[in-house]
């Protein structure tokens, strides 16, 4: 052990050049990457689809950036952000590939059910402006509701946790009404409204109030009497106790509410878009299926994850910042 | 500290900032399920303005309901309390309490704490200088912008100390504030304890069950029975501060009140 202390600073400068790290397993994910891509130039399709070559390259456009990233060393911070998915990294590739010889290469998982990874990159190169025109509804439908939904529910809920009166009025209703999911309501609310737009909002805000009203309310309602005590001795008014008290106090709870209202904002969103809407990606995919378009469908599946899941990653990213000073945070 | 030897020679502090308080035949109750669980019986005394007075007593017996009853949080069920013959109907920034547990707001820094009651009196902007004092009296300059989940317990608590002083109290009212520390921490807190008191002249209630510290830090120990509390005893201690628990008079003292604690 000594003997290694004592030649390391007489090394040649050199030797750091050749002795840098080499990201292996990222070095395997490209060449993994650049397998499944060479497969799927070399076996022919069973019958060939318009987009094979273009899921080819695909394939190796993502094995360049790995490859010189592995191989520049694991000093970069970018390796260093990749390097905690790189089991992923080289897992995807063989799914993708089992995946397409299991479709396009040999049929043993029949069509139209299973379409190949290459036809729903299709479904992206031919159908996109479809695609995009789809998320931007949802987006518009989804968020209005969204932030209306909690601006109500978190008002509702501090005053519901705050006041005694509004306590035994509020109380009841939430726990009689709030478990009735949104969904139920949409019958009425199609008749009730001028249009589905306006009934959908509705809807989804209501889906997102009752979880933010009664989380906000629940943890307006569990702060430490100490932090009440603490301020009135200081001379604090009843807005300040709210404000500055009650509310910072509560947050960790509003945020609970705030994510478990986007969830249901989802399932309410998709099946007002399938009911009545016309548009946004609930639409796209109860179109898909009419015209048993599978491929759309999975590739409208696979967006929408990518929505919801970014949305939701956005939401605790906004939570992370205003609750910094938790102490051992649950993360997401 | 540095610090308090300089706030030692302020000239504004003097024997009239403190409050004096008066306790005439006071009651209290607490309703249970089961019923009426009374806590305090028939108390009374009285506390000159700039003492510094132990309400000693067993865990449980109703002294910590007593501050609560000096700070305005709680009204006796029978009986008057008043600070400078004024009796008490409410909470007020001249009469501060400080509990067990720091209390301090997590989501605030402890500057941020520090201002709280200069920002609920709305004078947080005229007095900003005054944060940075206190800071540095109670030695946390250092940790201004640190979040009390990252203070050790002796930091926490000194925050909420200066939480009060920020305020200028005119009776300081002690719940156990250092029953949660540990031994060595609990010394050095209890010595700037008696360093702030006798720069700021405020009259001192510290409610404890530990007979040193009540020893070391008051003029006058009043000594409290089992609930519902009544007062057993009242004790003045006539020794000079700093004072040396190795004193044999301290030891006499400490003997004296033991054995009239024991169980009978």
């Amino acid at each position: 052990m000594t003997g290694i202390d004592v030649a390391r600073p007489t090394a040649p400068p050199l030797a750091r050049w050749t002795v840098a790290p080499i990201w292996s397993e990222g070095l395997a994910a490209a060449l993994v990457w650049i397998g499944a891509g060479a497969l799927t130039l070399a076996w022919p399709d069973l019958t060939p689809w318009a987009r094979t070559g273009l899921w080819a390259l695909f394939q190796f456009a993502l094995a360049a950036p790995l490859l010189a990233l592995s191989l520049a060393g694991a000093s970069w911070t970018l390796t260093g952000r990749l390097k905690p998915a790189g089991r992923w990294l080289i897992a995807l590739p063989l799914a993708l590939s089992a995946w397409q010889v299991l479709t396009a290469k040999t049929g043993i998982l029949p069509l139209p059910f299973f379409p190949p990874p290459q036809s729903i990159l299709e479904v992206y190169t031919d159908d996109a402006g479809r695609l995009v025109e789809s998320v931007v509804h949802s987006l518009a439908l989804l968020l209005p509701g969204y932030f209306a939904g909690a601006l109500f529910g978190f008002a509702i809920g501090v005053a519901v946790g705050w006041s005694k009166t509004a306590s035994y009025w509020g109380h009841p209703i939430l726990r009689f009404v709030g478990p009735l999911p949104a969904t139920a309501w949409l019958p009425v609310a199609f008749f009730f409204f001028p249009g589905a737009r306006s009934a959908s909002t509705f809807l989804i805000g209501l889906s997102t109030l009752f979880p933010v009203a009664v989380l906000t309310a629940s943890g307006v309602g569990s702060v430490l009497s100490g932090y009440y005590d603490i301020a009135r001795t200081l001379g604090a008014s009843r807005s300040f106790l709210i404000r500055k008290v009650a509310v910072p106090a509560a947050l960790p709870h509003v945020f609970v509410g705030l994510f478990m209202g986007l969830g249901a904002s989802f399932a309410v969103l998709i099946v007002a878009e399938m009911m009545g809407v016309k548009a946004g990606l609930g639409w796209y995919l109860q179109w898909a299926q009419g015209w048993a378009a599978y491929a759309n469908l999975y590739g409208a599946l696979i967006i929408m994850a990518l929505l919801f899941s970014g949305l939701i990653a956005l939401l605790f990213a906004v939570r992370d910042r205003v609750l910094a000073w938790q102490k051992g945070m649950v993360r997401w | 500290m540095t610090a308090l030897e300089q706030t030692l020679d302020v000239p504004s502090a003097s024997s009239a900032h403190g409050l004096s308080v008066q306790v005439r035949r006071v009651s209290h109750a607490f309703a249970t399920k089961t019923g009426q669980l009374p806590v305090l019986d028939d108390v009374s005394f009285t506390i000159e303005a700039g003492e510094f007075v132990a309400l000693l007593g067993p865990s449980g017996c109703g002294k910590s309901t007593l501050l609560r009853l000096l700070s305005g949080l709680d009204a006796p069920r029978e009986g008057k309390i008043g600070a400078d013959g004024v009796r008490i109907t409410g909470p007020d920034p001249s009469r501060l309490l400080v509990f067990q547990d720091p209390t301090l707001y997590p989501w605030r820094s402890v500057r941020q704490n520090l201002a709280v009651g200069l920002e609920t009196r709305g004078v947080l902007k005229a007095q900003k200088g005054r944060v940075d004092e206190i800071l540095r009296l109670v030695g946390l300059e250092a940790f201004a912008d640190a979040l009390p989940h990252e203070l050790s317990g002796g930091m926490a608590q000194r925050a909420a100390l200066g939480r009060v002083l920020v305020n200028d109290p005119r009776l300081l009212l002690l719940d156990e504030p250092l029953g949660k520390l540990d031994a060595l921490t609990r010394m050095t807190l209890q010595e700037e304890l008696l360093k702030i008191w006798q720069a700021r002249r405020f009259t001192s209630v510290l409610v404890t069950h530990d007979v040193e510290e009540a020893l070391l830090l008051a003029q006058r120990i009043l000594v409290f029975s089992d609930r519902p509390a009544r007062i057993i005893r009242e004790l003045a201690v006539p020794l000079d501060y700093p004072r040396r628990r190795d004193d044999p008079a301290f030891v006499a003292l400490r003997q004296e009140i033991l054995s009239g604690l024991a169980p009978h």
